[in-house]
């Protein structure tokens, strides 16, 4: 029965998702104050229903139900209890089912914190997402129905595909789809001001922390996803510039440049419409990565479901969605005001730039990504764009990039002035010298101008970003009154992780060792000054897998280090390399085990890579610089004062509400 | 003019890109085009598995639709796919040759001794030095030959009989109408 339960909440959110929209839209266009006023309980209870159905397909997979066929092919009896709750995302219909869970989610969140706002506002905002979330849920009913009944069912079930039975896989999922999801939040707030015709300062800065939410779990979902294959894909790569992972690269990348976009919006009135645009594109760009992955257009270690009549829908989908979004916007775009006027140097002029070099990567990556499918589509041959292009646009683009965060948050707004700014940044200047210094005494000259260039610029963006902070601080220890606000804390700690990211990303790829040898069992191998002693290799029993379990001592000048087992996994249908990995903050010995010989001697995989670890804490970094910054006081105190400025703006428009737009506070 | 042009360029941009992925979801990446298509059957002179004293060559395949299938006994893909050959040869249709591929005679003899033998001649390629020629990579693969011997059509993995039912026999009637 449970399973019958959910499919019945997924039919009646998908009503009431079809309710939201229309009350939501047209309610907000008729000024009518009943309609508008059903759009938040409507929207709360679609929500609640979603969440049910959720946990009606998760208590299948908990329970082992194999009647149900999602289940009997993404479950096991044999399968630990966290990963059978975790299977419900490990293939396509579940996986649309989180999607529409977690834009459940958002929903419930905009609804309970949107009460400052404008009704009118909100409904439509409520009313976009109830489109969204209307699309998801004819997609999945019609063409991938997660509580499809197997008849006759299955005594076992399949199992789950075993490189996704790994901690990290519960959440790397969850959390890329909060962030892929919530942009959706942005898209709903942009359309919205398109069609209310109202979009200013005061409309940034409600957006804001809604971006500023997305923009830290998807790059929390990226960070933990290059983990992930860092240490299960048995590859010891961090990013391969796979289509997928491309998928959630360029919707980071426009939403980087949106987050700051929206800074010069809130300030100073300004790239109003490249705002809207931006907020358009972001989430145009996770509807993308979606289409990506579910139609199976290109071919992907990560792509799981491939159907054509899926991939129409979903393209279908897109093309409606944005097409309307994009035609609202060439209609409405036109008329919006432009904001102050800036001088060449200026900090509107610095984050221009900053957007100029964040979407030309995105593009960059766009048509790397979408070359093989468009002179497949011409007819003219078969390729692949692999890791030699993207590297080689992308470093050109970064490195320019990298000098303006440095800079950019201390020249003023509207009128700089460059000899203040120089004496600010001096000290940071200063330390990224020295570091390119070092770099070259450390690894020697010959190694190159891409690691000095690369050590300098990271030095300098991670220095500079103390610089406000320290400043702060230090006119409060002089007893004068300076306030550090979470904001400014935020942006500080994102750009110092950018400077981790750069330095992790440049030293391991340039200074890393990677070895691929044979060894017999008491041999050794020695790879960076450690050295590697393999003692054999064991069987080990898992709870629903078999391993064969490598022994090799490690040890450094004589040093024991430690004993590192990396293992070769067989599931019932596959195989999967578990690497070992000796992690360090310096460093990494990465050993994975390949193919046993005839000889009794076996092919093995040793890497020593530098700093490897920074690359993480870097993502880590902007991921907790996005949680102060979206936590700031003034998205939260400020709420009446929002209020008296959207019904000022409101008449100003003349298109107000006739009712007092606030119920609360 | 421009101004207003300008706002309606991404939606422009949008528009293209569906084109594109609607092209793209009716294109199946899995399929290679080969360059073999369209030109005569590359040349080659390899024992017969059964015989080793006589020799086929290229021009066995002249005078008359045939199937070239390429396999081994160490291919299970090839070991599945053996029935269904076995069922289109009792059908006489065309004849079907086979290419033995980097295996051993007897393994080969052995497997085709005990699920019966569908092909009316194999050549035997030990070193697979003529098997490259053909473009193959992976067994099995298959391919049709119209009546001067020029390749027509591949088909790379096992065969099935909906494919043959489908698409093969199609094919097949084309190629028999021809002169």
């Amino acid at each position: 029965m449970i399973p019958e339960f959910g499919h019945l909440a997924l039919i009646l959110a998908l009503c009431l998702a079809a309710a939201q929209a229309f009350f939501g839209i047209l309610g907000a266009q008729r000024n009518d104050l009943l309609w508008m006023s059903a759009v938040r309980p409507t929207a709360v209870v679609q929500a609640l229903f979603t969440l049910f159905a959720f946990a009606c397909l998760a208590y299948a997979f908990l329970v082992s139900d194999f009647s149900v066929a999602y289940v009997a092919e993404n479950s096991n009896v044999l399968l630990p209890w966290p990963y059978r709750f975790t299977a419900v995302w490990g293939a396509h219909e579940g996986s649309l089912l989180l999607w529409v869970t977690v834009l459940g989610i958002w929903t419930l969140a905009v609804a309970r914190f949107s009460r400052h706002l404008p009704l009118e506002f909100t409904s439509r905002v409520l009313g976009v997402m109830g489109v969204i979330s209307l699309g998801f849920f004819l997609f999945m009913l019609t063409t991938s129905d997660p509580f499809t009944r197997l008849l006759p069912p299955v005594g076992q079930g399949r199992d789950l595909n075993p490189i996704l039975q790994d901690p990290a896989m519960a959440i790397h999922p969850p959390m890329l789809y909060t962030g892929y999801v919530g942009f959706s939040v942005a898209f709903a707030f942009a359309v919205a001001a398109l069609l209310g015709g109202r979009m200013d300062s005061v409309w940034a800065r409600w957006a804001r922390p809604w971006t500023l939410t997305a923009w830290l779990f998807l790059s929390f979902g990226i960070t933990l996803g290059s983990w992930w294959s860092y240490y299960e894909l048995g590859w010891g790569g961090w990013w391969f510039w796979d289509p997928v992972e491309n998928a959630s690269f360029m919707p980071w990348l426009v939403g980087t440049a949106l987050v700051h976009s929206l800074a010069v919006t809130e300030k100073r009135g300004a790239f109003k419409s490249w705002t809207v645009l931006l907020a358009i594109a972001a989430f145009s760009l996770s509807l993308l990565g979606t289409f990506l992955v579910r139609s199976g257009v290109l071919i992907s270690v990560h792509s799981f479901a491939s159907d054509p009549k899926r991939g129409i829908f979903i393209l279908a989908m897109l093309g409606l969605f944005v097409g309307a979004a994009l035609t609202l916007y060439a209609w409405r775009a036109p008329s919006l005001t432009r904001g102050g006027g800036f001088q060449p140097f200026s900090r509107e002029t610095l984050l221009l730039l900053n957007n100029i070099f964040l979407v030309v990567a995105a593009a960059s990556v766009l048509l790397g990504t979408l070359y093989p499918l468009m002179m497949d589509a011409l007819n003219l041959g078969r390729l692949s764009v692999g890791p030699p292009y993207f590297n080689s646009v992308f470093v050109p683009v970064m490195l320019p990039f990298l000098v303006l965060i440095g800079i950019g948050p201390y020249v003023r707004w509207k009128h700089g002035d460059p000899k203040a700014t120089a004496r600010t940044v001096k000290i940071a200047a200063l330390l990224a010298l020295l570091a390119g210094v070092i770099a070259v005494i450390v690894a020697g000259a010959e190694r190159g101008l891409l690691l000095t260039a690369g050590v300098m610029l990271a030095t300098w963006a991670a220095a500079s970003a103390f610089v406000e902070p320290v400043r702060r601080l230090r006119l409060r220890l002089q007893g004068r009154h300076s306030a550090l606000p979470r904001s400014v804390l935020g942006m500080s700690l994102a750009h110092l992780g950018a400077g981790c990211l750069v330095l992790g990303i440049t030293v391991t790829s340039l200074l890393g060792v990677e070895q691929d040898q044979v060894i017999a069992p008491g041999g050794s191998a020695t790879v960076a000054g450690y050295r590697f002693d393999f003692q054999g290799v064991t069987t080990v029993d898992g709870p629903n897998y078999q391993a064969d379990q490598g022994r090799f001592v490690v040890s450094r000048d004589g040093e024991p280090i430690t004993t590192m087992l990396p293992e070769k996994r067989r599931f019932s249908s596959t195989e999967t390399t578990e690497a070992a990995i000796h992690p360090g903050l310096t460093r990494d010995l990465y050993l994975a085990l390949g193919n046993s010989l005839d000889n009794g001697s076996w092919s093995v995989r040793i890497e020593y890579k530098p700093l490897v670890r920074f690359i993480w804490l870097g993502g880590i970094l902007m991921m907790l610089g996005g949680i102060l910054a979206a936590s700031d006081r003034r998205y939260r105190q400020r709420r009446t004062e929002a209020v008296l400025d959207a019904s000022a703006a409101a008449s100003e428009t003349g298109g107000g509400a006739k009712a007092a737009p606030h119920r609360e506070s | 003019m421009w101004r207003y042009l300008r706002y309606a360029l991404p939606v422009a941009v949008l528009l293209a890109l569906v084109a594109l992925f609607a092209r793209g979801l009716f294109l199946d990446p899995t399929v290679v085009p080969s360059p073999l298509i369209g030109k005569a059957a590359p040349a080659f002179s390899l024992p017969d598995l059964a015989d080793s004293k006589q020799t086929l060559t290229q021009a066995e395949l002249q005078g008359k639709v045939s199937l070239l299938n390429v396999w081994g006994s160490w291919c299970v893909a090839c070991r599945d796919e053996h029935p269904v050959l076995m069922q289109f040869a009792a059908e006489h249709v065309i004849p079907i040759y086979g290419l033995d591929y980097k295996d051993d005679r007897q393994a080969a003899l052995d497997m085709l001794a005990k699920q019966g033998n569908p092909y009316t001649a194999v050549a035997y390629d030990a070193s697979g030095d003529a098997t490259i020629d053909w473009g193959v990579y992976g067994a099995p693969e298959t391919f049709l030959l119209d009546k001067h011997g020029i390749i027509r059509y591949k088909y790379i993995g096992p065969l099935t009989p909906e494919l043959i039912r489908d698409d093969l026999l199609r094919r097949i009637q084309v190629l028999q109408g021809e002169p």
